[in-house]
């Protein structure tokens, strides 16, 4: 499993890019795909919603289980993937790219984001 | 007592495929090989290999092996033919169901029992002492046997290819003593998928090499590994119920809709006649909540244990729920009152953490394979 090395990582497996004015993309890593399985829905935070760092803001439901889905960052939601919301598998099938979950305008991020080696070395043995 | 999971002698096989396992009843088992969905599409269409060891046998032998049984459990064994199977069910005096059983016939006077593996222990005491006082013995046969299930349009071809046995003749829910890939095995065309599928009991130093010629004979016909991820999406589409979820011990097979199990024709007692009597009375006089489908109108999955609303009213709650890859949508099965257990009811509601997502009432099974 790669984590692509130019994003950041939340301990609650999500990632977040670089803001490129000010608006940056978040969705969940591959490692927590794999662990969920099959996501067959996707409760997205809206466009204008305002998300905080590490609070919940929507839910991922797999086969087996509805996991929360939490903001790594706070800030206002300026879009959210429909075609994930149409189409959830794209959250298992391409979880760093087509199966992003929502960009949001950044306010303030916390300090605690990891590096993708870090957060390498935090899921590693699971 | 440890505490450590037990571990199927197929463990390392499972690793070595990428396995995610759980813990299920006890024992660490795998949950899925890559994707759920994938597997529960190919058997349904091809074919699935599933390991199912942690499955509790139980052996019962001697002259009055089958009073002991007729005694023990609801149904009437001593009409079970050699080589063939029943599924049943062991309750309580107060007719709960303990757990829900499969017995096969596999001489006159020796039967083997098979339960769930969260029942195993159960079962045994349960027969162990019913069986004082009978010319009977009943033996603990769960460290004697792997199981593994090949199930499937495609798992006809793929056994035959492996065995002598006459597969053609091998009715659903009969068994026989065979050979499979130079194994001895006792081979069951038994399952729990609404697939057409055997079930292969074989000794657990055997597990592996089986396991591994029946992938090598499926290569080309789309057998792949299968979880109990998949195991529990194939059962809830072809409305089978699931022990902990649609059977309890607060249940008699009455309130299950499973009434006709219960043999009271058979001869002399059974544990629990006085209670099913009872329970079958009033279940024919003031209807029980009904074991019905619901199948989304949205995409909100809903749970065990979830309300079934209607007006604002609950009027029954979910058993088990997914979503159902054969149909798209997802499906459930629900105990609901009487009232709202036609198909085609209206105004149906699942509480999905506190909205009301509609459903529509079905009757079971989902999906019944074409024969």
């Amino acid at each position: 499993m790669s984590n692509p090395q130019q994003l950041r990582y939340s301990k609650e497996h999500e990632w977040l890019s670089d803001a490129e004015g000010g608006v940056a993309t978040v969705g969940i890593t591959e490692f927590a795909a794999n662990a969920l399985g099959d996501v067959v829905y996707a409760q997205l935070p809206e466009v204008g919603d305002t998300v905080t760092a590490g609070e919940t803001c929507g839910e991922l439901e797999s086969t087996k289980s509805v996991s929360d889905l939490y903001s790594p960052v706070s800030g206002e939601v300026v879009e959210s993937n429909q075609d994930v919301v149409d189409n959830p598998a794209l959250v298992n099938t391409d979880p760093f790219e087509g199966g992003w979950l929502f960009k949001v305008r950044v306010a303030q991020e916390p300090g605690d984001l990891l590096s993708a080696d870090e957060y390498a070395k935090l899921t590693a043995g699971n | 007592m440890s505490n450590a999971p037990r571990l199927t002698a197929l463990d390392a096989l499972h690793r070595s495929l990428g396995a995610t396992m759980t813990d299920f009843a006890g024992w660490d088992m795998p949950l899925r090989y890559g994707s759920e969905r994938d597997e529960h599409n190919a058997v349904r269409t091809k074919a699935g290999l599933f390991d199912l060891s942690h499955m509790g046998e139980i052996t019962l032998t001697g002259p009055e092996a089958v009073k002991v049984l007729d005694y023990a459990l609801v149904g009437n064994i001593s009409t079970v033919g050699v080589g063939r199977a029943r599924y049943t069910h062991i309750c309580q005096e107060d007719g709960g169901i303990l757990d829900d059983l499969i017995v096969y016939r596999l001489g006159e006077t020796e039967f083997m029992v098979v339960a769930n593996a969260s029942n195993a222990q159960v079962v045994l005491d349960a027969l162990t002492e019913r069986a004082a006082g009978f010319d009977a013995e009943v033996r603990d046969d769960r460290d004697a046997y792997a199981l593994i299930a090949v199930q499937g349009p495609q798992s006809p071809g793929i056994l035959a290819s492996l065995t002598d046995a006459d597969l053609d003749g091998l009715k659903y829910y009969a068994g026989l003593p065979g050979t499979v890939a130079g194994v001895p095995a006792l081979i069951a065309r038994t399952g729990y998928t609404g697939e057409d599928g055997f079930e292969l009991f074989v000794a657990p130093e055997h597990a592996v090499e089986l396991w591994q010629a029946l992938t090598k004979a499926g290569e080309g016909v789309g057998l792949v590994p299968a979880g109990l991820s998949c195991r529990d999406t194939l059962r809830l589409e072809a409305g089978m119920p699931l022990y902990g979820h649609e059977l309890t011990t607060s249940l008699t097979p009455f309130d299950a809709g499973l009434g006709r199990v219960v043999k009271f024709e058979k001869e002399g007692d059974f544990v629990g006649r006085a209670a099913l009597e009872a329970a079958a009375e009033r279940a024919a006089t003031n209807p029980p909540r009904k074991l019905v489908g619901l199948v989304a109108e949205g995409r909100r999955v809903p749970r065990a244990g979830f309300s079934v609303v209607v007006g604002g009213q609950v009027v029954g709650e979910v058993t088990s729920g997914a979503p159902s890859p054969t149909l798209g949508k997802p499906i459930a099965m629900a105990y609901v009152d009487a009232a709202h257990a036609a198909p085609g009811t209206s105004g149906v509601g699942v509480d999905i953490r506190g909205t009301h997502e509609p459903y529509e009432v079905v009757a079971l099974p989902f999906y019944k394979r074409q024969k």
